[in-house]
């Protein structure tokens, strides 16, 4: 018998619990040519905002061992270009796509809520509060809890579509960010967005990227999302969507098992398109081997 | 399309400089001049990111045993820099690759009454043989290639084959002309009395000064840029380089990976 895949997270039913992250997979369309997009259980769109952003100057990447920072800047087409440009192909997908969003304010990020929640081709909203350009000063709705259940409020009053909240690493009490955002009215958590990180050109005495520092990604990351998605599953009740440095089937049954219902996979695109749909394949193979039938039944089976 | 592929020869053919055979599926051969490829050099996670790789040849190898089927074949020419590329130098015959391509954007042709002048910088020439191939079908075409010294400059016997004029220029004169070999370039802009189209790579000094010469002759010029790469195809807006209207307040990205790697020298930023 076939394993059953299908997980229920925030809401949305999905054919298996892997998804593609932010800012990784572009607007979906990108990477049609090398996925079946519906073999996946979701794909989520490059963060949004209300206006477009052209990001950061250059070198916006570079590669570090095991992994990779980036200081893309959030550079995206805006609402009004994904609504026209983007949503179009969305509709010819049978699989959730989920919108990625941020604002410079509180006002901006509810504006943004209810301009998604009105795209019926958006299946879900994904709050990123971990963006480094907000006005009360650098990332405080990523990383001060109060600030955190105000923005997720005000997201709250204008949508009705499943609300996911990602949050940052860099913190140093995650689970106070979760529960501010559980408070909130969230429907389900993702974590972990990039950890801030450095690389350095000694030879030139220069740091590597042009915004000095990046978000680390990739399977650097891995034990620290890992430690992240079990301590918030062990204190807080919403479902979680796992992420960071997950590369294969193991590694996504991995943070399956501390408590994550779903999981996403972001650098892993870049260096097989296919990346998702192998995961899904592998998940399938690990389960029918090991005599599980049924994935939900691993969610949060961690043995300590 | 992503496909395994298998080397058929990976040699050093100037100190540095490799040259590497490998097969190819049926559709590669179609490939536009100018487009490149993301390989994978290893299954580890260092190095993990797929490198960029311009396109230098494509054809149909016909093994030297009697009785084996010919092979599309993929041909890239790079230079030792770092990790990657030191691991690429040391792979062998019949180890096996995984790439992705043909990606990006290649170079228009223009038409056939115009005089093709491809301007060349070191490892820069590698997208541009591919390109003198299809040139020489339908118009006269010459060469300038620049490098720092005589191992610097690849494969020119190779051009020549094809009936391509070729004009080289080293910095320390050790082979051609001594100096920079857009000198070379703008002594042929004059003397030229048909139609002249510039198709230029290399170091990004060396197309900012072909850009400028090509802006002040009013000639057509397309460039093939660089970029840091981790995608290859327009989802991580990594490798995007400044547009022509870009400025601090304003800023213009374009895609070099989607909207290039070949650009109307026009289209794109350069420094006075
Ligand atoms: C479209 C495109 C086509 C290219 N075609 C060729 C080619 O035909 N032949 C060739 O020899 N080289 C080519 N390059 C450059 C080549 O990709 C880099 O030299 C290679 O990625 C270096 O890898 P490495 O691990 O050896 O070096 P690293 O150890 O990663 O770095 C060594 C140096 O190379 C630079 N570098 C690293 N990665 C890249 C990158 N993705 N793009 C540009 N520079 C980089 C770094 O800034 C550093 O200074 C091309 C690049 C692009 C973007
Ligand atoms: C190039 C790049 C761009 C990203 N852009 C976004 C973004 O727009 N919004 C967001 O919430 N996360 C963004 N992320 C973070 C990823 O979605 C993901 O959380 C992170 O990369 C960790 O997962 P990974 O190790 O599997 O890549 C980006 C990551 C990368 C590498
Ligand atoms: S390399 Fe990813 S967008 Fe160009």
């Amino acid at each position: 018998m076939k394993p059953d895949l299908s997980v229920t997270i925030a809401g949305l039913e999905l054919r298996n619990p892997v998804m593609t992250a932010s800012g990784t997979f572009g607007y979906g369309e990108e990477f049609a040519e090398y996925v079946d997009l519906e073999a996946i259980g979701a794909f989520v769109t490059k963060g949004l905002s209300l206006k477009p952003r052209a990001g950061n100057p250059t070198p916006r990447i570079v590669e570090t061992p095991g992994g990779m920072l980036n200081a893309i800047g959030l550079q995206n087409v805006g609402i009004d270009a994904f609504t026209e440009k983007k949503v179009p192909f969305l509709r010819t997908v049978a699989t959730p796509a989920i919108a990625n969003f941020f604002g410079n304010t509180i006002d901006e990020y509810a504006e943004m809520a209810r301009r998604l929640d009105a795209i019926p081709e958006v299946a879900g909203l994904e709050v990123n509060i971990s963006c480094p350009n907000v006005k009360q000063g650098g990332i405080v709705f990523g990383t001060d809890p109060r600030c955190a259940f105000e923005v997720v409020t005000a997201c709250r009053e204008a949508t009705i579509k499943p609300l996911i909240v990602k949050l940052s690493p860099n913190v140093t009490d995650i689970v106070s960010m979760a529960r501010a955002c559980a408070d909130a009215g969230a429907d389900a958590l993702s974590l972990i967005n990039t950890l801030t990180g450095m690389a350095i050109d000694l030879d030139r005495r220069r740091p590597v990227l042009a915004n000095i520092t990046g978000g680390l990604s990739g399977p650097a990351v891995k034990p620290v999302a890992l430690r992240m998605v079990w301590q918030v599953a062990q204190a807080v009740a919403l479902p979680i969507i796992g992420i960071g440095g997950i590369m294969n089937a193991r590694d996504a049954l991995e943070f399956i098992l501390v408590g994550a219902t779903a999981v996403q996979v972001g650098t892993a695109s870049f260096i097989n398109p296919g990346a998702a749909q192998a995961i899904v394949a592998g998940m399938e193979t690990w389960l029918a081997e090991n005599g599980v039938g049924d994935v939900k039944s691993l969610i949060g089976a961690l043995e300590i | 399309m992503q496909f395994k592929s298998m080397i058929i020869s990976n040699v050093e053919v100037s100190p540095g400089y490799w040259r590497m055979r490998m097969t190819a599926p049926p559709e590669l051969p179609a490939a536009q001049p100018g487009q490149f490829v993301m390989v994978r050099v290893n299954e580890a996670i260092d190095p993990l990111l797929r490198r960029p790789f311009g396109i230098f040849d494509v054809g149909i190898h016909t093994p030297a045993q009697t009785g084996a089927a010919p092979q599309p074949y993929l041909e890239m020419l790079y230079r030792v820099v770092g990790k990657a590329t030191s691991m690429l130098s040391a792979l062998h015959e019949t180890d096996l690759l995984d790439i992705l391509g043909p990606l990006g954007k290649g170079f228009n042709l223009g038409s056939p009454e115009e005089e093709k002048m491809i301007v060349g910088g070191g490892v820069g020439l590698a997208p541009l043989y591919l390109l003198a191939k299809e040139l020489v079908k339908q118009s006269s075409v010459r060469l300038f290639v620049g490098g720092r010294t005589r191992d610097d400059i690849l494969c020119i016997t190779e051009f020549e084959r094809l009936g391509v004029e070729c004009y080289v220029a080293t910095e320390d004169g050790s082979l051609g002309e001594s100096g920079l070999v857009t000198e070379a370039l703008i002594r042929r802009l004059a003397a030229c009395d048909g139609k002249p189209r510039i198709f230029a790579c290399g170091p990004h000094g060396m197309l900012n000064a072909v850009a400028g010469i090509a802006a002040q002759g009013g000639i057509p010029c397309q460039v093939s840029l660089e970029g840091y790469m981790a995608c290859g195809m327009g989802a991580c807006l990594g490798c995007v380089t400044p547009g022509h209207r870009h400025s601090g307040e304003a800023p213009d990205y374009r895609c070099v990976c989607a909207d290039g790697p070949v650009f109307d020298a026009t289209e794109l930023k350069w420094e006075a």
